[in-house]
């Protein structure tokens, strides 16, 4: 397996569960340790993998949060396009992320805060009145049903005979 | 209730070797098993929501008896693409899994007495199957030292004037072994020279970790002794859809349609639906999903080969299938002490390499990689305490 291919598989491996260690992924590429370990720092110092995270089901956290999905309508700037306004978007602690879209709005941002009226607050104080934003649309999410590839709320069952020929 | 009434022939086939160990594995908590020979990924969502939109749509009823004209077209697209095969309608019947098309093969070609060679090890259901056709199977004993492919020394020494077919089952399963074009090419002339209907249950075509799998069907002069069995269950995670097919020369087909328009008439025809739905949005798409299955098999399959091989049970490597076949002579135990004394001891299950053909399976254990990675690894961490423990 050349370089190229063992970093694909790694990050496939990751993808799917962060916590793998570097001699499971050894032994399921046929690399070495070494090898694997040397691919990793490579695809983080790269900036390919950015972060290990945890999905969280947030149904089964006692904390109150409250999810949104803005719509944003945008003049883009001569020179700039949407870059410099989705920069300083993506700077707000609240937001999780911004996508610029095709079709009939330009950026979609979602946020994330303790209550619906910081959302709201965050709306109209931060978001609707900088300069290049011309109008904003806000959705609140109500229940996840899948996160990131994972299906929320659906209970593990092996439905498989223990033995079989 | 007597015995008296059950046929002399049904009561002559052993036991399966699996059910004792099934009975004591279900009953453990805790136990994890290596023992399931089917995926433990549940079948793509477009191939079930097309079930369900058949049964909305009323495909409640019987269809054809060699299966749905659109079924067994992509089945012959398919065959064609992946397996450079080439096949007409009237030479496909659509079957309920790749086991009822064994059954109806074997049934449309035994006489009594006549011989089959059969692989040992390989599949519980073969040597039955013949036996309840009223044929003979034959063992042909498979080394770990030849990879455990079918050689022409093999065929050799079990081949009789009465020997009528050979199976050929490879991707293979206990073992993992797979054949390439080179290896058939060396028993090609043999099979052809005593004039042998080759059966070939090809289930795991689309498990090959090495080659493309290569069908025996394809290489010259085999296609028209050939009948080559394959199905749902295993590359597309279909298993409880019960749906197979067999492809061959006409007469042969023949008879077994014969055979299934009596007994089972026609597969479900929601199954069938779905069917064509897996092959045709595979087809599309270049088998995505497949693809998928397959590479997180081959990740386990080099873990396990990994670590087995790294706690003393040598195995020769797999390139195929979801199975490891690690050697269990130097633990002086044989395969089923081996397997009983592992459940007990620390709730693993495998099976016995015995289940798989007599005594040609009795320095092996079964072990199924079709399960997660997080039990893989704790069932590793259990045999290796076990077999530290001897």
């Amino acid at each position: 397996m050349d370089n190229n291919a063992l970093k694909t598989e790694i990050i496939e491996m990751l993808e799917d569960n962060a916590q793998r260690s570097a001699a499971d992924m050894a032994a399921m590429t046929g690399a070495t340790e070494a090898e694997v370990k040397a691919a990793v720092a490579q695809l983080e110092a790269d900036k390919t993998i950015v972060k290990y995270a945890a999905i969280v089901n947030h149904e089964k956290v006692e904390a109150e949060a409250t999810e949104a999905l803005i719509e944003v309508k945008v003049v883009p700037k001569r020179g700039q396009g949407y870059d410099d306004l989705a920069e300083r978007i993506s700077g707000f602690s609240e937001v999780k992320s911004v996508y610029l879209m095709s079709g009939s709005y330009d950026l979609s941002v979602v946020v994330r805060t303790q209550t619906m009226q910081q959302v709201s607050h965050f709306v109209y104080e931060k978001l609707a009145v900088l300069e290049g934003v011309s109008s904003t649309v806000t959705h609140f999410i109500m229940r996840k049903y899948k996160e990131q590839g994972v299906v929320l709320a659906v209970a593990e069952h092996e439905a498989r005979l223990v033995i079989s020929p | 209730m007597t015995e008296k009434y059950i046929s002399k022939t049904v009561q002559k086939v052993p036991p399966s070797g699996i059910r004792k160990f099934f009975d004591i594995a279900s009953e453990m908590k805790e136990c994890i098993s290596l023992g399931v020979g089917e995926p433990d990924f549940d079948t793509p969502w477009n191939i079930r929501e097309s079930a369900i939109y058949a049964l909305e749509s009323g495909r409640t009823h019987y269809t054809s008896n060699h299966g749905s004209t659109d079924l067994r077209n992509e089945i012959i697209r398919y065959m064609s693409v992946r397996f450079s095969l080439s096949y007409e309608l009237p030479q496909v019947v659509v079957t309920i899994g790749a086991s009822e098309a064994l059954d109806l093969a074997f049934r449309a070609i035994m006489n009594p007495g006549d011989e089959v060679l059969v692989p040992a090890p390989s599949y519980v259901s073969y040597m039955p199957g013949i036996s309840f056709a009223g044929g003979v199977p034959v063992p042909m004993e498979l080394n770990e030292s030849d990879n455990f492919i079918i050689t022409p020394q093999s065929i050799k020494q079990a081949i009789t004037k009465k020997t009528k077919a050979i199976v050929i089952a490879f991707p293979n399963n206990p073992t993992g072994a797979v054949m390439t074009r080179e290896d058939y090419e060396q028993i090609v002339p043999i099979i052809i020279e005593n004039d042998l209907l080759v059966i070939s249950d090809e289930i795991y075509a689309e498990l090959t970790y090495g080659d493309a799998h290569c069908s025996i069907a394809s290489l010259p002069g085999m296609a028209e002794r050939t009948v080559v069995i394959n199905g749902f269950s295993k590359a597309f995670a279909m298993t409880g859809f019960r749906l197979g097919y067999s492809a061959g020369p006409r007469p042969v087909i023949d008879a077994m349609v014969k055979i299934h328009q009596y007994s089972m008439l026609c597969a479900s025809a929601f199954s069938q639906d779905a069917g064509v739905e897996a092959l045709r949005a595979g087809l599309g798409g270049g088998f995505p999903q497949v693809t998928k299955m397959k590479n997180e098999y081959n990740r386990r399959r080099r873990l396990m080969f990994a670590r087995l091989n790294e706690m003393g049970l040598t195995c020769f490597e797999p390139l195929g299938a979801f199975y490891i076949f690690p050697n269990i002579s130097k633990t002086g135990l044989r395969s089923d002490e081996f397997c009983e004394r592992l459940l007990y001891e620390q709730k693993v299950a495998c099976v016995p390499g015995t289940a798989f053909g007599g005594e040609a399976g009795n320095d092996f254990v079964r072990c199924s990689y079709a399960s997660s990675l997080e039990n893989l690894k704790e069932a590793l961490c259990r045999i290796k305490r076990f077999i530290d423990g001897l």
